[in-house]
Protein backbone atom coordinates (compact mmCIF):
# COMPACT_ATOMS: atom_id res chain seq x y z
CA UNK A 1 0.00 0.00 0.00
CA UNK A 2 1.42 3.30 -0.94
CA UNK A 3 1.34 6.38 1.20
CA UNK A 4 -1.95 8.27 0.92
CA UNK A 5 -1.99 11.98 1.61
CA UNK A 6 -5.15 13.41 3.18
CA UNK A 7 -6.05 16.40 1.02
CA UNK A 8 -8.56 18.57 2.92
CA UNK A 9 -10.37 19.19 -0.34
CA UNK A 10 -10.26 15.85 -2.17
CA UNK A 11 -9.76 13.29 0.59
CA UNK A 12 -6.96 10.74 0.85
CA UNK A 13 -5.18 10.19 -2.47
CA UNK A 14 -2.01 8.41 -3.59
CA UNK A 15 1.22 10.24 -2.84
CA UNK A 16 1.97 10.32 -6.59
CA UNK A 17 -0.63 13.06 -7.07
CA UNK A 18 1.24 15.39 -4.73
CA UNK A 19 4.39 17.47 -4.59
CA UNK A 20 6.23 17.49 -1.29
CA UNK A 21 7.02 20.88 0.18
CA UNK A 22 8.48 21.75 3.49
CA UNK A 23 8.57 24.49 6.03
CA UNK A 24 12.02 26.09 5.96
CA UNK A 25 13.40 27.88 8.98
CA UNK A 26 16.97 28.70 9.89
CA UNK A 27 17.75 27.90 13.54
CA UNK A 28 17.50 30.76 16.04
CA UNK A 29 21.15 30.62 17.02
CA UNK A 30 22.27 31.61 13.53
CA UNK A 31 22.27 35.40 13.67
CA UNK A 32 24.71 36.28 10.92
CA UNK A 33 22.63 37.08 7.79
CA UNK A 34 25.02 35.19 5.47
CA UNK A 35 24.87 32.12 7.66
CA UNK A 36 21.08 32.33 7.79
CA UNK A 37 20.86 32.58 4.02
CA UNK A 38 23.25 29.67 3.54
CA UNK A 39 21.18 27.63 5.94
CA UNK A 40 17.91 28.52 4.23
CA UNK A 41 19.34 27.70 0.82
CA UNK A 42 20.97 24.37 1.58
CA UNK A 43 20.74 23.01 5.12
CA UNK A 44 18.08 20.69 6.51
CA UNK A 45 17.05 19.56 9.96
CA UNK A 46 16.33 16.15 8.43
CA UNK A 47 14.12 15.35 11.43
CA UNK A 48 13.34 11.83 12.59
CA UNK A 49 9.79 11.56 13.93
CA UNK A 50 6.55 13.49 13.42
CA UNK A 51 6.91 16.61 11.28
CA UNK A 52 4.54 19.24 9.95
CA UNK A 53 5.09 19.68 6.25
CA UNK A 54 3.40 21.25 3.26
CA UNK A 55 2.01 19.25 0.36
CA UNK A 56 0.71 20.50 -2.97
CA UNK A 57 -2.05 18.58 -4.66
CA UNK A 58 -0.52 18.96 -8.13
CA UNK A 59 -2.76 16.45 -9.92
CA UNK A 60 -5.90 17.40 -8.03
CA UNK A 61 -7.28 20.60 -6.59
CA UNK A 62 -3.88 22.35 -6.77
CA UNK A 63 -4.01 23.57 -3.21
CA UNK A 64 -1.23 23.79 -0.64
CA UNK A 65 -2.02 22.40 2.78
CA UNK A 66 -0.28 21.11 5.89
CA UNK A 67 0.05 17.49 6.94
CA UNK A 68 1.62 15.81 9.97
CA UNK A 69 3.71 12.80 8.97
CA UNK A 70 6.10 10.60 10.92
CA UNK A 71 9.36 10.28 8.96
CA UNK A 72 10.46 7.18 10.86
CA UNK A 73 7.38 5.19 9.80
CA UNK A 74 6.29 7.23 6.76
CA UNK A 75 2.72 7.26 8.05
CA UNK A 76 0.32 10.16 8.43
CA UNK A 77 -0.14 11.33 12.01
CA UNK A 78 -3.88 11.72 12.58
CA UNK A 79 -5.03 14.84 14.44
CA UNK A 80 -5.19 13.96 18.12
CA UNK A 81 -2.14 11.69 17.91
CA UNK A 82 1.07 13.31 19.17
CA UNK B 1 30.43 -25.32 6.41
CA UNK B 2 31.85 -23.36 3.53
CA UNK B 3 35.20 -21.70 3.29
CA UNK B 4 33.72 -18.22 3.54
CA UNK B 5 32.02 -18.90 6.88
CA UNK B 6 35.06 -20.72 8.27
CA UNK B 7 37.25 -17.69 7.67
CA UNK B 8 34.85 -15.38 9.50
CA UNK B 9 35.05 -17.60 12.57
CA UNK B 10 38.77 -17.01 12.93
CA UNK B 11 38.28 -13.26 13.35
CA UNK B 12 39.07 -11.83 16.76
CA UNK B 13 36.28 -9.86 18.40
CA UNK B 14 37.72 -7.82 21.27
CA UNK B 15 35.86 -5.65 23.78
CA UNK B 16 36.22 -1.94 23.01
CA UNK B 17 39.35 -0.14 24.24
CA UNK B 18 39.07 3.05 26.30
CA UNK B 19 40.71 5.05 23.54
CA UNK B 20 41.44 4.79 19.83
CA UNK B 21 43.43 6.94 17.46
CA UNK B 22 40.50 6.79 15.06
CA UNK B 23 36.87 5.99 15.85
CA UNK B 24 34.66 5.25 12.86
CA UNK B 25 30.90 5.37 13.34
CA UNK B 26 29.18 2.85 11.10
CA UNK B 27 30.48 -0.49 9.81
CA UNK B 28 29.06 -0.23 6.34
CA UNK B 29 31.07 -0.09 3.16
CA UNK B 30 32.48 3.38 3.67
CA UNK B 31 33.33 2.96 7.36
CA UNK B 32 35.03 -0.39 6.80
CA UNK B 33 36.85 0.81 3.69
CA UNK B 34 38.21 3.75 5.65
CA UNK B 35 39.44 1.34 8.36
CA UNK B 36 40.83 -1.04 5.74
CA UNK B 37 42.83 1.63 3.91
CA UNK B 38 44.03 3.19 7.19
CA UNK B 39 45.43 -0.23 8.14
CA UNK B 40 46.80 -1.30 4.75
CA UNK B 41 48.05 1.98 3.29
CA UNK B 42 49.02 3.98 6.34
CA UNK B 43 49.75 1.38 9.04
CA UNK B 44 47.17 3.01 11.36
CA UNK B 45 45.56 0.09 13.19
CA UNK B 46 44.50 1.59 16.52
CA UNK B 47 41.07 2.03 14.98
CA UNK B 48 37.64 1.19 16.41
CA UNK B 49 34.63 0.79 14.11
CA UNK B 50 31.26 1.02 15.93
CA UNK B 51 28.14 -0.39 14.36
CA UNK B 52 24.63 -0.28 15.79
CA UNK B 53 23.53 -3.41 13.90
CA UNK B 54 25.74 -5.96 12.22
CA UNK B 55 28.38 -5.43 9.53
CA UNK B 56 26.78 -4.17 6.36
CA UNK B 57 23.28 -4.15 7.88
CA UNK B 58 22.43 -0.66 6.69
CA UNK B 59 22.45 0.59 3.14
CA UNK B 60 25.51 -1.46 2.18
CA UNK B 61 23.11 -4.40 2.21
CA UNK B 62 20.22 -2.54 0.60
CA UNK B 63 21.56 -1.23 -2.68
CA UNK B 64 21.73 -2.56 -6.22
CA UNK B 65 25.53 -3.12 -6.26
CA UNK B 66 26.27 -1.25 -9.47
CA UNK B 67 29.81 -0.01 -10.05
CA UNK B 68 30.43 2.60 -12.75
CA UNK B 69 32.21 5.89 -13.37
CA UNK B 70 30.15 7.49 -16.16
CA UNK B 71 29.28 10.65 -14.25
CA UNK B 72 28.55 14.12 -15.53
CA UNK B 73 31.22 16.43 -14.12
CA UNK B 74 35.02 16.07 -14.35
CA UNK B 75 35.68 15.83 -10.59
CA UNK B 76 33.08 13.07 -10.23
CA UNK B 77 34.30 11.09 -13.25
CA UNK B 78 37.86 11.11 -11.85
CA UNK B 79 36.70 10.11 -8.38
CA UNK B 80 34.42 7.27 -9.49
CA UNK B 81 36.99 6.02 -12.00
CA UNK B 82 39.41 5.69 -9.10
CA UNK B 83 36.77 3.56 -7.40
CA UNK B 84 36.21 1.43 -10.50
CA UNK B 85 39.99 0.83 -10.69
CA UNK B 86 40.23 -0.08 -7.00
CA UNK B 87 37.27 -2.47 -7.30
CA UNK B 88 38.99 -4.21 -10.22
CA UNK B 89 41.98 -4.99 -8.03
CA UNK B 90 40.11 -5.63 -4.79
CA UNK B 91 39.64 -9.38 -5.22
CA UNK B 92 43.34 -9.92 -5.79
CA UNK B 93 44.31 -7.51 -3.04
CA UNK B 94 42.05 -8.99 -0.35
CA UNK B 95 42.27 -12.55 -1.61
CA UNK B 96 38.49 -12.77 -1.42
CA UNK B 97 36.04 -13.58 -4.17
CA UNK B 98 33.73 -10.59 -4.35
CA UNK B 99 31.75 -11.85 -7.36
CA UNK B 100 32.97 -8.74 -9.15
CA UNK B 101 31.82 -8.95 -12.73
CA UNK B 102 32.30 -6.41 -15.49
CA UNK B 103 29.16 -6.34 -17.60
CA UNK B 104 29.14 -2.93 -19.17
CA UNK B 105 26.34 -0.44 -18.74
CA UNK B 106 24.09 0.86 -21.50
CA UNK B 107 22.48 4.21 -20.79
CA UNK B 108 19.72 4.53 -23.33
CA UNK B 109 18.40 7.60 -25.11
CA UNK B 110 14.83 7.73 -26.42
CA UNK B 111 14.85 11.23 -27.87
CA UNK B 112 17.22 13.44 -29.86
CA UNK B 113 17.80 15.58 -26.79
CA UNK B 114 18.73 12.57 -24.70
CA UNK B 115 20.98 11.23 -27.46
CA UNK B 116 22.81 14.55 -27.48
CA UNK B 117 23.22 14.34 -23.71
CA UNK B 118 24.59 10.79 -23.91
CA UNK B 119 27.01 11.79 -26.70
CA UNK B 120 28.26 14.64 -24.55
CA UNK B 121 28.55 12.37 -21.57
CA UNK B 122 30.55 9.79 -23.57
CA UNK B 123 33.02 12.49 -24.64
CA UNK B 124 33.36 13.95 -21.17
CA UNK B 125 33.79 10.53 -19.54
CA UNK B 126 36.45 9.44 -22.00
CA UNK B 127 38.29 12.73 -21.61
CA UNK B 128 38.51 12.31 -17.84
CA UNK B 129 39.44 8.65 -17.80
CA UNK B 130 36.18 6.66 -17.78
CA UNK B 131 36.00 4.84 -21.09
CA UNK B 132 32.55 5.46 -22.63
CA UNK B 133 31.32 5.54 -26.21
CA UNK B 134 28.06 6.43 -27.88
CA UNK B 135 26.65 3.45 -29.75
CA UNK B 136 23.80 3.22 -32.21
CA UNK B 137 20.74 0.94 -32.03
CA UNK B 138 22.40 -1.93 -33.91
CA UNK B 139 25.26 -2.15 -31.41
CA UNK B 140 22.78 -1.78 -28.53
CA UNK B 141 20.91 -4.80 -29.86
CA UNK B 142 24.12 -6.83 -30.13
CA UNK B 143 25.02 -6.00 -26.55
CA UNK B 144 21.54 -6.71 -25.25
CA UNK B 145 19.39 -8.86 -27.56
CA UNK B 146 16.44 -8.83 -25.14
CA UNK B 147 15.82 -5.10 -25.55
CA UNK B 148 12.84 -4.02 -27.65
CA UNK B 149 14.38 -1.21 -29.68
CA UNK B 150 10.92 0.15 -30.49
CA UNK B 151 10.31 0.68 -26.80
CA UNK B 152 6.74 -0.51 -27.13
CA UNK B 153 6.23 2.19 -29.76
CA UNK B 154 6.64 4.97 -27.22
CA UNK B 155 10.26 4.87 -26.08
CA UNK B 156 12.37 3.95 -29.13
CA UNK B 157 16.07 3.36 -28.45
CA UNK B 158 17.95 5.91 -30.57
CA UNK B 159 21.28 4.93 -29.10
CA UNK B 160 23.06 4.62 -25.80
CA UNK B 161 26.23 5.60 -24.08
CA UNK B 162 28.14 2.40 -23.39
CA UNK B 163 30.50 2.22 -20.43
CA UNK B 164 32.20 -1.21 -20.68
CA UNK B 165 33.72 -1.05 -17.19
CA UNK B 166 30.29 -0.95 -15.59
CA UNK B 167 30.20 -3.83 -13.11
CA UNK B 168 28.44 -5.43 -10.20
CA UNK B 169 29.82 -7.11 -7.08
CA UNK B 170 28.31 -8.99 -4.18
CA UNK B 171 27.60 -6.41 -1.46
CA UNK B 172 28.07 -8.57 1.65
CA UNK B 173 31.30 -10.06 0.33
CA UNK B 174 32.64 -6.55 -0.23
CA UNK B 175 31.91 -5.37 3.32
CA UNK B 176 33.20 -8.60 4.87
CA UNK B 177 36.39 -8.59 2.80
CA UNK B 178 37.09 -5.07 4.01
CA UNK B 179 36.18 -5.94 7.61
CA UNK B 180 38.42 -9.02 7.54
CA UNK B 181 41.30 -7.15 5.93
CA UNK B 182 41.09 -4.45 8.60
CA UNK B 183 40.60 -6.83 11.55
CA UNK B 184 43.49 -9.07 10.53
CA UNK B 185 45.71 -6.03 10.89
CA UNK B 186 44.45 -5.10 14.35
CA UNK B 187 41.41 -2.91 13.74
CA UNK B 188 38.52 -3.52 16.18
CA UNK B 189 35.01 -3.82 14.80
CA UNK B 190 32.21 -3.64 17.37
CA UNK B 191 28.83 -4.87 16.21
CA UNK B 192 25.57 -4.14 18.04
CA UNK B 193 27.19 -1.22 19.83
CA UNK B 194 25.51 2.02 18.76
CA UNK B 195 27.22 5.35 19.23
CA UNK B 196 24.81 7.30 21.41
CA UNK B 197 26.60 10.61 21.55
CA UNK B 198 29.75 12.58 20.90
CA UNK B 199 32.14 13.75 23.62
CA UNK B 200 32.97 17.41 23.17
CA UNK B 201 35.98 19.12 24.70
CA UNK B 202 35.52 22.79 24.07
CA UNK B 203 34.97 23.07 20.32
CA UNK B 204 36.61 19.74 19.64
CA UNK B 205 35.14 16.27 19.26
CA UNK B 206 37.18 14.05 21.59
CA UNK B 207 35.34 10.74 21.51
CA UNK B 208 32.05 8.89 21.44
CA UNK B 209 29.51 7.68 24.00
CA UNK B 210 28.39 4.07 23.75
CA UNK B 211 26.56 1.57 25.95
CA UNK B 212 30.02 0.16 26.73
CA UNK B 213 31.19 3.48 28.11
CA UNK B 214 32.94 6.56 26.79
CA UNK B 215 35.58 5.98 24.13
CA UNK B 216 38.23 8.63 23.58
CA UNK B 217 39.32 9.27 20.00
CA UNK B 218 41.98 11.25 18.21
CA UNK B 219 39.53 11.70 15.41
CA UNK B 220 35.91 10.63 14.94
CA UNK B 221 34.77 9.77 11.43
CA UNK B 222 31.06 9.60 10.69
CA UNK B 223 30.40 6.95 8.07
CA UNK B 224 26.76 6.80 9.12
CA UNK B 225 24.05 6.21 6.58
CA UNK B 226 20.56 7.45 7.32
CA UNK B 227 20.97 9.07 10.71
CA UNK B 228 23.94 11.29 9.94
CA UNK B 229 22.12 14.58 10.52
CA UNK B 230 21.44 13.55 14.12
CA UNK B 231 25.08 12.60 14.75
CA UNK B 232 26.43 15.75 13.10
CA UNK B 233 24.03 17.92 15.13
CA UNK B 234 25.70 16.60 18.29
CA UNK B 235 28.87 18.33 17.10
CA UNK B 236 26.92 21.44 16.10
CA UNK B 237 27.31 20.69 12.39
CA UNK B 238 24.35 21.39 10.09
CA UNK B 239 24.20 19.25 6.97
CA UNK B 240 22.50 19.83 3.61
CA UNK B 241 21.16 16.29 3.75
CA UNK B 242 17.67 14.94 3.39
CA UNK B 243 17.07 11.23 3.81
CA UNK B 244 14.80 9.51 1.29
CA UNK B 245 13.86 5.90 0.75
CA UNK B 246 15.06 4.03 -2.30
CA UNK B 247 13.37 0.82 -3.26
CA UNK B 248 14.43 -2.06 -5.47
CA UNK B 249 13.20 -5.55 -6.24
CA UNK B 250 14.18 -8.78 -7.96
CA UNK B 251 12.12 -11.15 -10.07
CA UNK B 252 12.35 -14.89 -10.13
CA UNK B 253 15.02 -16.65 -12.17
CA UNK B 254 15.33 -15.66 -15.81
CA UNK B 255 16.74 -18.57 -17.77
CA UNK B 256 18.68 -16.66 -20.38
CA UNK B 257 21.77 -14.66 -19.72
CA UNK B 258 21.09 -10.95 -19.57
CA UNK B 259 24.49 -9.41 -20.29
CA UNK B 260 24.80 -5.72 -19.48
CA UNK B 261 23.29 -3.35 -16.99
CA UNK B 262 20.69 -1.22 -18.77
CA UNK B 263 19.49 2.18 -17.65
CA UNK B 264 17.18 4.84 -18.99
CA UNK B 265 17.04 8.29 -17.47
CA UNK B 266 13.93 9.18 -19.46
CA UNK B 267 12.01 6.13 -18.28
CA UNK B 268 13.62 6.28 -14.82
CA UNK B 269 14.62 2.71 -14.21
CA UNK B 270 17.62 0.44 -14.47
CA UNK B 271 17.94 -3.33 -14.65
CA UNK B 272 20.61 -5.97 -14.35
CA UNK B 273 20.76 -9.68 -13.75
CA UNK B 274 22.03 -10.99 -10.41
CA UNK B 275 24.38 -13.95 -10.11
CA UNK B 276 21.34 -16.09 -9.23
CA UNK B 277 19.72 -15.16 -12.54
CA UNK B 278 17.11 -12.86 -11.03
CA UNK B 279 16.33 -9.61 -12.81
CA UNK B 280 17.07 -6.72 -10.47
CA UNK B 281 15.20 -3.46 -10.98
CA UNK B 282 15.60 -0.08 -9.39
CA UNK B 283 14.36 3.42 -10.01
CA UNK B 284 14.21 6.81 -8.35
CA UNK B 285 14.00 7.68 -4.65
CA UNK B 286 10.63 8.30 -3.03
CA UNK B 287 9.68 11.99 -3.17
CA UNK B 288 9.14 12.57 0.55
CA UNK B 289 11.95 12.38 3.16
CA UNK B 290 11.69 9.24 5.24
CA UNK B 291 13.77 6.89 7.38
CA UNK B 292 11.37 4.00 6.99
CA UNK B 293 12.43 0.69 5.47
CA UNK B 294 8.86 0.02 4.34
CA UNK B 295 8.42 -1.00 0.70
CA UNK B 296 5.36 -0.17 -1.34
CA UNK B 297 3.38 -1.97 -3.98
CA UNK B 298 2.95 1.08 -6.17
CA UNK B 299 6.72 1.22 -6.63
CA UNK B 300 6.77 -2.27 -8.15
CA UNK B 301 3.76 -1.41 -10.25
CA UNK B 302 5.31 1.76 -11.67
CA UNK B 303 8.74 0.32 -12.34
CA UNK B 304 7.30 -2.77 -14.02
CA UNK B 305 5.18 -0.59 -16.27
CA UNK B 306 8.24 1.40 -17.36
CA UNK B 307 10.54 -1.60 -17.69
CA UNK B 308 8.08 -3.48 -19.92
CA UNK B 309 8.37 -0.87 -22.67
CA UNK B 310 11.99 -1.91 -23.20
CA UNK B 311 12.14 -5.40 -21.72
CA UNK B 312 8.85 -7.04 -22.75
CA UNK B 313 10.17 -10.51 -21.85
CA UNK B 314 9.81 -9.53 -18.22
CA UNK B 315 6.03 -9.84 -18.42
CA UNK B 316 6.60 -13.58 -17.93
CA UNK B 317 8.53 -13.08 -14.70
CA UNK B 318 7.25 -12.62 -11.16
CA UNK B 319 8.42 -10.37 -8.39
CA UNK B 320 10.25 -12.39 -5.79
CA UNK B 321 11.63 -9.95 -3.27
CA UNK B 322 11.51 -6.23 -2.59
CA UNK B 323 13.54 -4.08 -0.24
CA UNK B 324 14.24 -0.51 0.78
CA UNK B 325 17.29 1.46 1.78
CA UNK B 326 17.53 5.03 2.93
CA UNK B 327 19.60 7.51 0.95
CA UNK B 328 21.24 10.65 2.28
CA UNK B 329 20.55 13.01 -0.59
CA UNK B 330 22.72 16.09 -0.99
CA UNK B 331 21.28 19.11 -2.82
CA UNK B 332 23.74 18.78 -5.73
CA UNK B 333 23.66 14.97 -6.00
CA UNK B 334 27.36 14.68 -5.14
CA UNK B 335 28.89 13.18 -2.00
CA UNK B 336 30.10 15.21 0.96
CA UNK B 337 33.36 14.03 2.44
CA UNK B 338 36.20 15.54 4.40
CA UNK B 339 36.54 17.80 7.43
CA UNK B 340 33.45 19.40 8.98
CA UNK B 341 34.97 22.56 10.38
CA UNK B 342 34.85 20.99 13.86
CA UNK B 343 38.21 19.71 15.11
CA UNK B 344 38.43 15.96 15.43
CA UNK B 345 35.28 15.30 13.39
CA UNK B 346 35.33 14.16 9.76
CA UNK B 347 32.42 13.05 7.70
CA UNK B 348 31.64 10.88 4.72
CA UNK B 349 28.02 11.27 3.73
CA UNK B 350 25.71 12.45 0.99
CA UNK B 351 26.12 9.04 -0.63
CA UNK B 352 22.55 9.23 -1.89
CA UNK B 353 22.07 6.52 -4.44
CA UNK B 354 25.75 6.33 -5.46
CA UNK B 355 27.40 4.96 -2.31
CA UNK B 356 28.21 1.36 -3.19
CA UNK B 357 30.25 2.14 -6.29
CA UNK B 358 32.30 4.65 -4.28
CA UNK B 359 33.23 2.37 -1.38
CA UNK B 360 36.93 1.78 -2.17
CA UNK B 361 37.72 5.30 -3.37
CA UNK B 362 35.73 6.92 -0.57
CA UNK B 363 37.53 4.80 2.02
CA UNK B 364 40.93 5.28 0.44
CA UNK B 365 40.59 9.06 0.31
CA UNK B 366 39.17 9.36 3.84
CA UNK B 367 42.06 7.24 5.12
CA UNK B 368 44.50 9.51 3.33
CA UNK B 369 42.81 12.56 4.85
CA UNK B 370 43.06 11.14 8.36
CA UNK B 371 46.63 9.88 7.96
CA UNK B 372 48.05 13.04 6.41
CA UNK B 373 45.74 15.67 7.90
CA UNK B 374 45.38 17.20 4.46
CA UNK B 375 42.41 16.99 2.12
CA UNK B 376 43.44 14.82 -0.85
CA UNK B 377 43.12 16.47 -4.24
CA UNK B 378 40.63 13.88 -5.51
CA UNK B 379 38.00 14.76 -2.90
CA UNK B 380 38.79 18.44 -2.36
CA UNK B 381 35.84 19.53 -4.56
CA UNK B 382 33.45 17.45 -2.43
CA UNK B 383 33.98 19.16 0.93
CA UNK B 384 31.10 20.34 3.10
CA UNK B 385 32.38 23.90 2.72
CA UNK B 386 31.50 23.95 -0.99
CA UNK B 387 27.97 25.19 -0.21
CA UNK B 388 29.22 28.25 1.64
CA UNK B 389 31.77 28.87 -1.12
CA UNK B 390 29.05 28.63 -3.77
CA UNK B 391 30.87 25.78 -5.50
CA UNK B 392 28.20 23.10 -5.64
CA UNK B 393 28.94 20.00 -7.72
CA UNK B 394 25.65 19.63 -9.54
CA UNK B 395 25.42 16.18 -11.13
CA UNK B 396 21.79 15.19 -10.91
CA UNK B 397 21.44 13.50 -14.27
CA UNK B 398 24.26 11.05 -13.57
CA UNK B 399 22.60 9.68 -10.46
CA UNK B 400 19.91 8.17 -12.67
CA UNK B 401 17.71 7.87 -9.63
CA UNK B 402 15.90 11.13 -9.26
Amino acid sequence: MSLRIPCPNCGARSVHEFVHGEIRRAPEHLTDPDERNLDLAFMHDNPEGPVTERWFHAQGCRRWFEVRRDTTTDRIVEPGES
Amino acid sequence: MNEFVERQMKLTWRPPKKAYDVVIVGAGGHGLATAYYLATRHGITNVGVFERGYIGSGNSGRNTTIIRANYGIPAAVRFYQRSVDLYRGLEEETGRWLMHQEKGILWMAHSEAAARTERMRAKLNTEFGAETEFVGPRRVQELCPQLDLDGGGRWPVLGASYHPQGATARHDRVVWALAEGAMERGVDVHQNLPVEGLILEGDRVAGVRTAAGDIAAGVVVSAVGGHVSRLAAMAGVRLPIRTHRLQAFVTNHYRQQFGPIVASSELFFYASQTARGEMLLGAEVDPQPSFSYRSSHDFVQQVCRRALYLLPFMSGLRVLRQWTGVCDMSPDYSPILGPTGVDGFCITTGWGTWGFKAIPAGGEQMAKLIATGEVPELIAPFGLDRFARDRTMADRASAGTH
